[in-house]
């Protein structure tokens, strides 16, 4: 069963209600938890123990928010120490003065370059800008084709020619100005950073074509190795940021963290999905929770707001940051989700669901299940399952065709998502940016939208 | 339009054969001089680790080297508790050399008495099935092994079973028209099980060996995706077929998500052995130490780099002398 760090906390620190201070040994403790949390979060080991530190220094300093449980208060100011790393201010596209702007993307074999080339150039051209992309990977056996593919796909041309990678990326920018596209996406084959041939020849990529945006395509799964290949680029290049690339999967993306922190870039896009469309601009705030094995509350609250109907949601989105959320405004919200299209994106960011869970809802067959179940609940029981004894699980099970344990699962497992909704909630409150600030001092985030 | 650059030869693979010698496969994995130079170790550790007698430190610094190669916090404790055990007991002597060295023997007692052994059926033809997440090195997998297959003598049908990759179909051709294998595909976004079931028909009417087939990159999360690879290995298990090896392609940078994975895929068609691919970057593919002491799936094989003879048989040795880098 699943037991986030939150639990994990409430644990040591039920005994702490009302004290003034954190003890060294329980922030010790605490800090253990946290270490752990970060390590199978693949965050690299030399950043972890500087966040601990540092995590530790705010801490012991702390006075106790008489509002918060002290779990939640160490938890408030990890939150921020990863917010901070993560990067306070989102990276902002800017163009250059003279067309065209140049964007290189490098990395590893398999990181999904070729995919974001495509999926960026799809995000130019919604911003209302007329991109090129330029097939510099000359490696891979019909990595060519495989962009031109996904040019069409999003509308954007694609140029290549059978030469060298220097001279198609320097031949590419010549097209762009000859033709009057203003972005240039270079795409490049995967390379590992200790061989030098190839090092030597990205970077003669990045002299012939002068970009205004260098990025580090890095897969979200990758371990403790992301800082070494990072530190690698970066002293070859260097780089402006990275794109954080599978985010749709579970892995907790700590590589993230270890790249910002290392390199001093911000994480500039993330791709969330196999779709052209699946890919945005990094929202540090969301990330920390992640990485800690928190889930992310805060996007799917706006993700709904994005595409769901108003009132109806906005009601719950209230109810949610409230920490008042009930299966009602589960079945809800399930509803609206089957109109978002592809789920897991959306699921990714639901904290501390099981993967069963997750998986139910990504599902379409399951949500029907799920529905059903909370459907054959009288709205007493949806508003409060603790009511829900041996002969109205039965009911339930029989109306919705499902089995006792089933709803008892299903009822659990709402339970924990609701604990874990209202901990994030309260963290919500401590940012800035359309939230009731409860901290001192400045800005860790920007106003959200 | 497709330029295939050879890399310069930078002190890569001089123990396999020249291209023309296609008779005698490597029987010396070369595994161990290629990880040599990329293996700078955690310089401050090793100081420590060296520096005297053995301590805490030195276990802590231990630590920090298995965990830094993605080895996980379980494994490592796991590790480092029989090593304990081994110090205490007198079994390793306590200066940092013996401590290295019993790490090592730690590690590579865990592969012992393992049939890693690529399977084949009773009769002909094999299947074996490549599965795991984008972006691993599945097709590039199957294009050395239909390399390496042919090389040995086999007649090899290799099926483009990622349907849904644009130019994934190509991108196999050019490894399957490189050795002379014969390529089934199927149309773009077509059903993969028909592909595999089409690529087995046809190795079967023909005699062939081995069908090597390929799949589309999939996270372990999207069940919808899973259920398709479940249909592909129960098709490709229709008689003919006899699936004798599902192959999970680990790359050698993944990080502790790659022991959901391997469970994941496990539980949905079953795992009879890993690849661990891109040893020749900086990560130590420690996570598939984790995968094995969780699952036991055995280690088969290890890709080295892009070209065909860049594909090795797994070694517990080189494995454990590459991990602690020393």
């Amino acid at each position: 069963m699943f037991e986030s760090l939150t639990d994990r906390f409430d644990e040591i620190f039920t005994r702490l209600r009302g004290r003034g201070r954190l003890s060294e040994a329980d922030l010790s403790a605490a800090l253990r938890e946290i270490r752990v949390a970060l390590l199978e979060g693949d965050v690299n080991l030399e950043v972890v123990r500087e966040l601990v530190e540092s995590i530790r220094a705010r801490a012991s300093l702390a006075e106790l928010d008489k509002s918060l449980t002290p779990a939640q208060q160490v938890i408030k100011i990890v939150n921020e120490e990863l917010t901070a790393i993560l990067g306070g201010e989102p990276l902002r596209i800017t163009y250059a003065p003279k067309p065209p702007t140049v964007v290189l993307l490098v990395g590893l074999q398999g990181s999904g370059k070729t995919s974001a080339a495509a999926k960026l150039a799809r995000w130019f051209v919604e911003q209302g800008r007329h991109p090129l992309l330029v097939a510099a990977d000359l490696q891979r056996p019909a990595a060519v084709e495989q962009l031109r593919v996904l040019g069409r796909q999003v509308g954007a041309a694609v140029f290549s020619e059978s030469t060298d990678p220097v001279s198609v990326a320097r031949s590419g920018v010549a097209e762009a100005i000859r033709v009057g596209r203003d972005v240039v996406v270079i795409d490049t084959a995967g390379r590992v950073s200790v061989d030098t041939g190839l090092m030597d020849e990205v970077a003669a990529v990045a002299r012939a074509t002068s970009p205004r945006y260098t990025f580090l395509v890095l897969d979200a799964m990758t371990g403790q190795d992301a800082v070494a290949t990072a530190v690698a680029f970066h002293g070859a290049l260097p780089l402006d940021g990275a794109i954080l690339t599978k985010l749709d999967g579970d892995a907790r993306g700590g590589a993230a963290l270890s790249v910002a922190k290392v390199v001093g870039r911000p994480i500039a896009f993330v791709s969330t999905g196999e779709r052209p469309a699946d890919f945005e601009t990094f929202r540090p705030d969301r990330m920390a929770g992640r990485i800690l094995g928190m889930g992310d509350v805060l996007s799917l609250v706006e993700r709904a707001e994005q595409s769901l109907d108003g009132d109806a949601t906005g009601r719950t989105m209230e109810r949610i940051r409230r920490g008042r959320f009930t299966l009602e405004d589960f079945h809800e919200q399930l509803q609206q989700m089957k109109r978002l299209g592809p789920l897991s994106g959306i699921v990714g960011m639901l904290p501390g669901l099981p993967k069963e869970m997750r998986n139910a809802a990504v599902d379409e067959g399951s949500i029907t299940r799920i529905e059903a179940v909370i459907r054959s609940m009288t709205p007493g029981e949806r508003n409060d399952p603790a009511i829900i004894n041996g002969s109205r699980r039965t009911r339930i099970a029989t109306g919705s065709g499902t089995r006792p344990a089933d709803v008892n699962d299903l009822v659990n497992r709402f339970k924990e998502m609701q604990k874990l909704m209202r901990s994030s909630g309260m963290m919500a409150q401590a940012h800035p940016g359309g939230r009731r600030q409860k901290r001192k001092g400045g800005r860790v985030t920007p106003a959200s939208r | 339009m497709r330029v295939r650059r050879h890399r310069s030869d930078d002190g890569r693979a001089p123990a396999t054969p020249a291209p023309g010698d296609a008779s005698a496969p490597p029987d010396r994995p070369v595994l161990a001089g290629r990880l040599g130079r990329n293996r700078p170790g955690l310089a401050g550790g090793l100081a420590r680790l060296f520096a005297g007698k053995v301590d805490e430190t030195t276990f802590e610094a231990l630590e920090d080297l298995l965990v830094a190669a993605d080895v996980g916090l379980a494994s490592t404790g796991r590790i480092l508790a029989a090593l304990r055990d081994a110090v205490r007991t007198g079994a390793v002597a306590p200066t940092p050399e013996a401590l290295v060295a019993g790490l090592r023997a730690e590690i590579v007692a865990g592969f012992a008495g393992e049939d890693r052994s690529l399977q084949r059926a009773a009769a002909p033809p094999s299947v074996w099935l490549l599965v795991g997440v984008n972006g691993v090195g599945k097709t590039t997998t199957v294009g050395k092994l239909a390399a390496r297959e042919s090389a040995d003598g086999r007649r090899v049908v290799v099926a483009a079973g990622d349907t849904f990759r644009a130019a994934a179909g190509d991108q196999l051709a050019s490894w399957a028209e490189r050795c002379g294998a014969t390529l089934v595909r199927g149309a773009d976004g077509a059903d993969p099980s028909s592909v595999v079931f089409d690529a087995v028909e046809h190795a079967t009417a023909r005699g062939a060996d081995l069908v090597l087939a390929d799949s589309a990159g999939r996270l372990h999360t999207k069940t919808n995706l899973m259920d398709e690879l479940r249909k592909v290995r129960r098709v490709a298990d229709r008689p003919p077929g006899r699936v004798s090896e599902v192959l999970l392609v680990i790359d050698a940078t993944t990080g502790q998500n790659g022991l959901a994975q391997a469970r994941e895929v496990t539980n949905t068609v079953g795992v009879t052995g890993i690849v661990l691919t891109k040893l020749d970057g900086t990560a130590k593919g420690g996570i598939v130490l984790a995968i094995h002491d969780e699952l036991g799936l055995p280690i088969k094989l290890v890709g080295i780099g892009e070209g065909p003879d860049d594909l090795v048989a797994f070694d517990p040795d080189d494995f454990a002398a590459a991990l602690t880098g020393v």
